[in-house]
């Protein structure tokens, strides 16, 4: 809309201010990265010291899901203001999911 | 409608409408063409109960039955309830919610002519040899055993329908997240937004299983797949699980849009606010999430296992919780309030006994060993009919009346509208309340007649004159509809003197910009509010007049399902043999994506109203009001 153009001003400490909130934003991406990497290498290592594959996959399904929760917290921006609707939908979406393949698991496939 | 578009000739106006994005003009699009399946499916229904009149008519043959029962049910439900639905929600809820429009204009138009088309598609199926015959939960051992094209008329529009629901259902979730006015928070939402939202939520949810069940049987029937077929290693199951998964969401998303155009006539017409908003909303919330978590109960004697029917069952019965939490604020909200019976406030509280009949009975056949006796007998039809005539239609009649003026600036004639709603009330309980005691005494649902022994002949009888009377007040509204039409006798910005909500504050039908200025929202009931304080002008005003952006209108929406359209007849075709099936699939297609890639490629940037046109068309509003009220008879023509 033709009203919503803004002009924007930032005053000295706002400009400090968001410095220091991107500084932090940074390290949490840098140690998600590392903690990534981390887990990564867990599940290779599973995997090559040859554990029981009822020990692998579970582990494996497990270190996937932390690793969607870090991508989408900490690089595709969702820990930052304004994603509340967008998580809610998320959650939702992932909740009926879950329900649908559980049922399914256990009333069809079973 | 701006001051010039009244004097556009009748092809003008038809190009208008086949073009237009302006959420108001496709609310009129989607009310006409739901309208009409609406009346189409009316007849499928009359047809049914002269077949069932008396014992052993022969009115229809059996295939025939068939085919009238699997259309009325399906055009009832995707071509006429929702679509009648989503013509309130579009012509109100961006209102409410003090928008200038949609979030995609565009997508919004889409999403009606791809309804439109497939709506068309599935009733053309009459006359190209046969329509679908399998229940309109197309069960997929009685699908895939249909002979001729029924079913694939089925599942090809269906599909095409689908995609249009899911566009407009994610097209309100955006437009209730973004684009809400300055003050306007979650809690400040009137129900029907509210209700609206959560139906939303419900189809992005709701229909993508629905569009995997139709594709799975789309490739069993025409491309030799075999997902469904027992003997072939398929599991026929799982159609009835995909279809209930989606299936039982979808009564959500017929019901609570009703229960929104209800708490909104509550309020206006006991002039108070309503009781216990927040519960209603946080009730709307947990039905909409229960909605996902009962399918089963559909299917109890499937043979799940004792296991799952009781963890169905519990769950089917916790909905009742958040429901009478509905009921009761609604009582509430009339209790002590200073009640008008018009037509909407009639309609309303007819509602609520007819609508509790049809829970009390779903919890009962939520007993899962209950229902084994129930099931497939005309107790389960007496029930949803309970809920669908004795909620979501007279929701719909109601919101007809409650809306009329602000989406055609006209009043439909409430006298006609109480005859209308006497014959329809009175014939919808003649119909339906004995088909509880059919149920009971054993005739099964489906059967296209019965015996002169079995002693049903009497009850059936009734039944079949209670649906004459329904007939008579739906005819007794199209004459409403015409004479009102005729008349042309224009209205103010708040026909009914008691609106509470942002859409009661601007002009009926509102200019096709909505808001000149945007408004700011200082609490629940804004419009109420401002008039309590003496404001003239119904609204404080967020920004200064200024230019608006406008978005163009197009055809490319109507050409992208036009495309789909001749795409699945060469989908169909192609089945048996025909030469021109394949180029006229290919053809269809190429002119869907043709039409998305000139729409990707092509910038359309809209267009600006000046604020200078707004200051003269903000003049002949003001001249049009003070007209109306200088002569109250006739008023501006």
């Amino acid at each position: 809309m033709a009203h919503d153009t803004h002009d924007i001003h930032r005053s000295r400490t706002e400009f400090e201010f968001i410095k220091r909130k991107r500084a932090t934003e940074m390290r949490g991406q840098l140690t998600s990265f590392a903690m990534m990497i981390f887990l990564t290498l867990i599940a290779f290592t599973l995997v090559a010291a040859d554990f029981s594959n009822y020990l692998i996959v579970p582990i494996i399904l497990l270190l996937a899901a932390v690793q969607v929760v870090l991508q989408l917290y900490n690089f595709m921006h969702m820990s930052n203001k304004g994603h509340g609707m967008m998580a809610f939908f998320m959650f939702s979406g992932i909740f009926v999911a879950f329900t649908i393949v559980l049922a399914m698991v256990t009333i069809v496939w079973w | 409608m701006s001051s010039n578009s009244q004097k556009k000739g009748f092809g003008a106006t038809i190009w208008d409408y086949m073009t237009t994005v302006d959420h108001k003009k496709i609310a009129i699009l989607y009310l006409i063409s739901g309208g009409f399946f609406f009346l189409v499916g009316g007849v499928e229904a009359m047809m049914i109960r002269i077949q069932l009149m008396k014992a052993g008519n022969d009115f229809l043959s059996a295939g025939t039955y068939n085919e009238v029962l699997t259309m009325h049910g399906t055009t009832m439900i995707f071509l006429a309830a929702m679509p009648i639905l989503l013509a309130f929600m579009n012509a109100v809820s961006p209102l409410q919610i003090g928008a200038r429009d949609v979030a995609f204009p565009f997508l919004n138009s889409l999403g009606f002519w791809l309804f439109f088309f497939g709506g068309i598609f599935l009733n053309l199926s009459w006359f190209l040899g046969g329509a679908p015959d399998a229940g309109w939960t197309n069960y997929a051992s009685l699908a895939l055993a249909s002979e001729g094209h029924g079913i694939d008329f089925y599942s090809l529009g269906l599909t095409i329908s689908g995609f249009g629901t899911l566009i407009a259902g994610i097209n309100f979730l955006v437009t209730i997240i973004n684009m809400r006015a300055p003050g306007m928070t979650y809690m400040r939402m009137p129900l029907f937004t509210w209700t609206t939202f959560v139906a939303s939520a419900l189809i992005l949810l709701a229909f993508p299983p629905l569009t995997v069940g139709i594709f799975f049987m789309v490739f069993d029937r025409l491309f030799g797949a075999n997902f469904f077929d027992v003997t072939m290693g398929g599991n026929t199951i799982i159609w009835e699980h995909f279809f209930w998964i989606f299936g039982h969401p979808e009564v959500y998303i017929l019901i609570l849009p009703a229960f929104g155009i209800f708490s909104e006539i509550f309020a206006i017409f006991s002039r108070k606010r309503l009781f216990g908003y927040t519960a209603l909303v946080f009730a709307t919330i947990l039905i909409g999430f229960y909605g996902f978590m009962v399918w089963a109960h559909h299917m109890f004697t499937v043979g799940l296992g004792p296991t799952a029917n009781a963890v169905f069952a519990l769950a089917t019965m916790i909905i009742a919780v958040p429901t009478g939490i509905k009921i009761f604020n609604w009582l509430l909200t009339i209790w002590g309030g200073n009640i008008s019976f018009t037509v909407p406030m009639i309609y309303a509280v007819a509602f609520i006994p007819s609508f509790v009949a049809g829970g009390v009975t779903g919890v009962m056949q939520a007993i899962a060993p209950l229902d084994y006796q129930l099931h497939d007998s005309y107790f389960i039809v007496a029930h949803f009919h309970y809920v669908i005539v004795g909620g979501v239609v007279l929701a719909i009649l109601a919101g007809t009346h409650l809306y009329w003026p602000k989406m055609f600036g006209t009043m439909l004639s409430e006298k006609l509208g109480k005859w209308t709603f006497w014959f329809f009330f009175i014939g919808f309980h003649l119909t339906f309340f004995i088909q509880h005691f059919l149920g009971l005494m054993g005739m099964p649902r489906r059967v296209y007649t019965f015996g002169a022994d079995q002693g049903w002949d009497l009850f059936n009888a009734i039944s079949s004159a209670g649906a004459l009377l329904m007939a008579i007040g739906v005819i007794i509204l199209l004459v409403n509809v015409v004479m009102t039409v005729a008349k042309n006798e224009r209205v103010g910005n708040d026909p009914w003197g008691d609106g509470r909500t942002l859409e009661w504050a601007i002009p009926s039908p509102p200019p096709f910009y909505n808001f000149a200025q945007t408004p700011l929202v200082r609490g629940l009931d804004p419009y109420w509010i401002e008039k309590m304080e003496g404001n003239k002008e119904g609204m404080v005003y967020a920004e200064p007049l200024g230019d608006i952006h406008m978005p163009n209108g197009s055809i490319i929406p109507f050409v992208i399902s036009l495309g789909m359209f001749t795409a699945a007849f060469g989908a169909m075709y192609h089945m048996d043999g025909h030469a021109w099936a394949l180029p006229v699939l290919i053809g269809g297609l190429a002119i869907t994506f043709g039409s998305m890639l000139v729409r990707s490629l092509k910038d359309d940037l809209g267009f600006h109203v000046t604020k200078e046109e707004l200051i003269a068309d903000n003049e002949r509003i003001q001249r049009e009001a003070r007209a109306l009220e200088g002569g109250k008879k006739g008023g501006l023509k």
